[in-house]
Formats: structure tokens, sequence, C-alpha cells
């Protein structure tokens, strides 16, 4: 296969994964890992790296319609981010530790735990009536719009939500993946906060917890020019078309069935780093 | 979409927010213009030639470090101009860190100062070449 059919595979299956990720809000690195590794046989360590790249371009590129929102909570989002942050770096020193099989599984099982995630009802808890102390001190609790008014929300579990955290950075910094989901999941379940605030703080977070390991990445040599290019425009492409057409569509089916392709990849993939043929 | 009924007051939070969000989406667009423009001319370049990435040797040495990049792309090497689009996009939310650093300064929340100083600093020895 020729460099440009190989681009050009590439950039056509970036834009269908930043087009479904941004319609399911599962982000695109998901399906992108897979497709380069199972479907093309290119080294997991590349597409890590080119998968990264396009999780900062999603997330950037997104910031700002959720922020002209007013759901964003830039001092939930920046305390978090230390422990992000902190996470990414410890997980990039770790992907350079453990063997590609590894990856694979671990990768698999985070996958898998997502696309079963999908399958639960959707709430909206209307967040903590009282904060905690700590998030009190901290400034955490904020407020939404809400009709014409806007609606106060409290924060508590300041200490589970900042651990589990490091942990959603980790998962960034090893596997090249956004981890919203565990992001929203610290935020949403632990820490209390309002949903609509919690995916959109997450993705505001998505970027910089990427950032944090990208740099390392590029110094390890992860991120080649020739994949992380297409890999990189095509999911930006694809998630900026799939945000246009979330506002007009009830996205139900297709996230059900976006999530049984992800169940079944991350079988696939759990299946291959236990062959040893990752 | 449910947008707030009147354009924030300048020097709040939501002010802040909206500015930052416009940075990254700039940031991103300048980014993406840049690979683009670097990912036509390695097509032309090399379209033709079968690389393998099956097995990992990782990028040339040139291209993993900013000084490396930057030189390959002043000597307008299509690698070094895509890898430099790269380094802008990740360079992206380390500019949005530093711009709220400014921004909780001039609100005096001093506790904030210096959380986004840790974070920045994380971003920094990541993007200098640190290796851990």
């Amino acid at each position: 296969m020729s460099y440009s059919v190989l681009a050009l595979l590439l950039c056509a299956g970036s834009v269908v994964a930043g087009f479904l990720g941004a319609l399911t809000g599962l982000g695109g690195g998901v399906v992108i890992i897979p497709l380069m590794t199972l479907a093309l046989g290119i080294d997991i360590r590349y597409a890590i790296g080119a998968s990264l790249i396009s999780v900062i371009a999603t997330s950037s590129g997104a910031a700002a319609a959720y922020v002209r929102e007013g759901f964003t909570n830039i001092r939930i989002g920046m305390f978090l981010e230390v422990a992000t942050t902190f996470g990414a770096v410890a997980g990039a020193v770790l992907a350079g530790h453990v063997s590609t099989a590894v990856i694979a599984v671990v990768f698999g099982l985070v996958l898998l735990s997502s696309g079963l995630q999908t399958f639960r009802a959707t709430h909206d808890i209307a967040g903590a009536a009282v904060s905690s102390p700590a998030a009190v001190r901290l400034r955490l609790p904020g407020h939404y719009p809400d009709g014409g008014g806007r609606q106060e929300y409290g924060v508590t579990g300041v200490a589970p939500g900042f651990g589990l955290m490091v942990v959603a950075g980790g998962l960034s910094g090893l596997l090249g993946i956004g981890s919203g989901a565990v992001k929203v999941l610290a935020m949403d379940r632990l820490m209390r906060i309002p949903f609509k605030v919690s995916t959109t703080t997450s993705n505001f977070m998505i970027g910089v917890t990427a950032a944090a390991s990208a740099g390392i990445y590029v110094g390890r040599g992860y991120v080649v020019p020739e994949l992380a290019m297409p890999v990189m425009l095509g999911v930006l492409g694809g998630s900026l078309i799939g945000s246009r057409v979330l506002v007009v569509t009830h996205s139900r089916i297709l996230r059900r069935v976006f999530a049984w392709v992800i169940i079944l990849l991350a079988l696939e993939m759990i299946y291959n780093g236990f062959a040893g043929r990752i | 979409m449910t947008r707030p009924p009147e354009t924030p007051p300048p020097g709040s939070d939501e002010a802040l927010e909206v500015l930052l969000g416009r940075l990254l989406q700039a940031g991103v667009l300048v980014a993406a213009a840049v690979v683009a423009i670097g990912g036509i001319y390695l097509l032309i370049m090399r379209g033709g030639g079968k690389p393998a990435y099956a097995s990992f040797s990782g990028a040339a040495t040139a291209l993993r470090s900013v000084g490396g990049i930057l030189a390959e792309a002043r000597a307008l090497k299509a690698d070094g101009i895509v890898q430099t689009g790269l380094l802008l996009l990740i360079a992206t939310p380390v500019l949005r860190v530093a711009f709220s650093l400014f921004g909780f300064a001039r609100q005096r929340d001093w506790l904030y100062v210096l959380l986004t100083l840790f974070v920045l600093t994380v971003l920094t020895a990541g993007l200098s070449g640190w290796q851990p």
C-alpha cells in the first residue's frame, strides 16, 4: 500500500471516528486506535501518538461552542487539571515501560467499560444541595444559565473526585485517549456536579490533559507526521460536522449502535493483546 | 442551545471563559491549516512511497524536539512543517492555561494562580523535551 492510499484511508476513517465520537460523546480516540492497529496493522505506539494529537484538536475545537453556553466551570476544570496533568505524565512514563500487549489489553478494558456505560440510562441529578467545606474553600460551587435566570449548584466529594481524576489522566497518558468517560464519572457521580456542567468541563480539560503527555510522546518519537497528519485533520473535520448535526438529530439509536461497535472492538483488542499480536 | 442573555461583564469568570474558548478555537484552526499545507507537500513528495509502520522505529531524531522541528520547517521540509503544526496544536491548551493564570491574577485569586502555575509547569516540562 502506497503512502497516499494509506493517508486517504486514515483520513476517511478518522472523519467517521470524529463524527461518531462527537455525535455520541465518546470521542474519536476510542475508534481511531483499533482502526489503526487492527485494520491497518500499524504499531500501537504510532496509533497512540496520532490519537492523542487528534484528542487535543477535538477538545480545543469544540471548547468555544461549549464555553459560550455558560456551563463550563473553569475553577473546577483548573483544580482537577492538577490531578489529570500529573496522572497524564505518570501514564506516559508507564507507557514507555510496559509491553504493547499490556497496553492493548488495558485499552480494550477501558473501551469495554465506556461502551457498556452508554447503555446506562442518562440522568440529570440536580447536583449537591450543600457543598462540602473543601469545595467551598476551593470556590468550586458555581451556577449555570437556566431559562432566563441561573441555577446554583453545590460540589462535594472533592478528595475522591480528585483521586479518580489522577486515574483519568493516567489512562489518557497511557492510551492516548481523552478518557472523557472517566472524567465525567468523577465529576458527575463522585462530586455530584450537574451532568451538563460535568460533560462540558470534562471536554475543556481533555485538551490540557492530552497536551501534558503529548510533549513526552513527541520526544519519544511516537508522533510521526505521516500518520498524525491525516488522523488529526480527519478527526477534527468529522467532529466539527458531528457537533453541528448533534443539535438537530436524536442520537439515541446511534449511541446504541456505536456502543456495540465499541464493545466488539474492545473484545478484539483484548483478544489480540493476549494472543501477543499487538 | 441556550445562551446567556447578555454579554458577560469584562473581568468576570464568564468573560474570561468566552475569551479562552475563542483562543482555543483560533489556535486549532491555525494549527490545522499548517498541518494541511505540510500534509499536501508531504503527499506530493512521498505519496508513492511504501513506508512500514508495522514495527516501531519512531520519528526521526530531528522531529522529536522543538528546536529540531523548527529547524526542519525553516529548511522547508514537509515533515517539519506538519510537525510544526502539531506543536502549535499542543501549544494551544498550554496557552489557554497561561491566559487563565493572567485572569486569576487579575481577580487576585492567589490559590488558583498557584494551582494554574503547577499545571503550566507540568505542561511546559513535557514540551521542552523533559523525559521523565
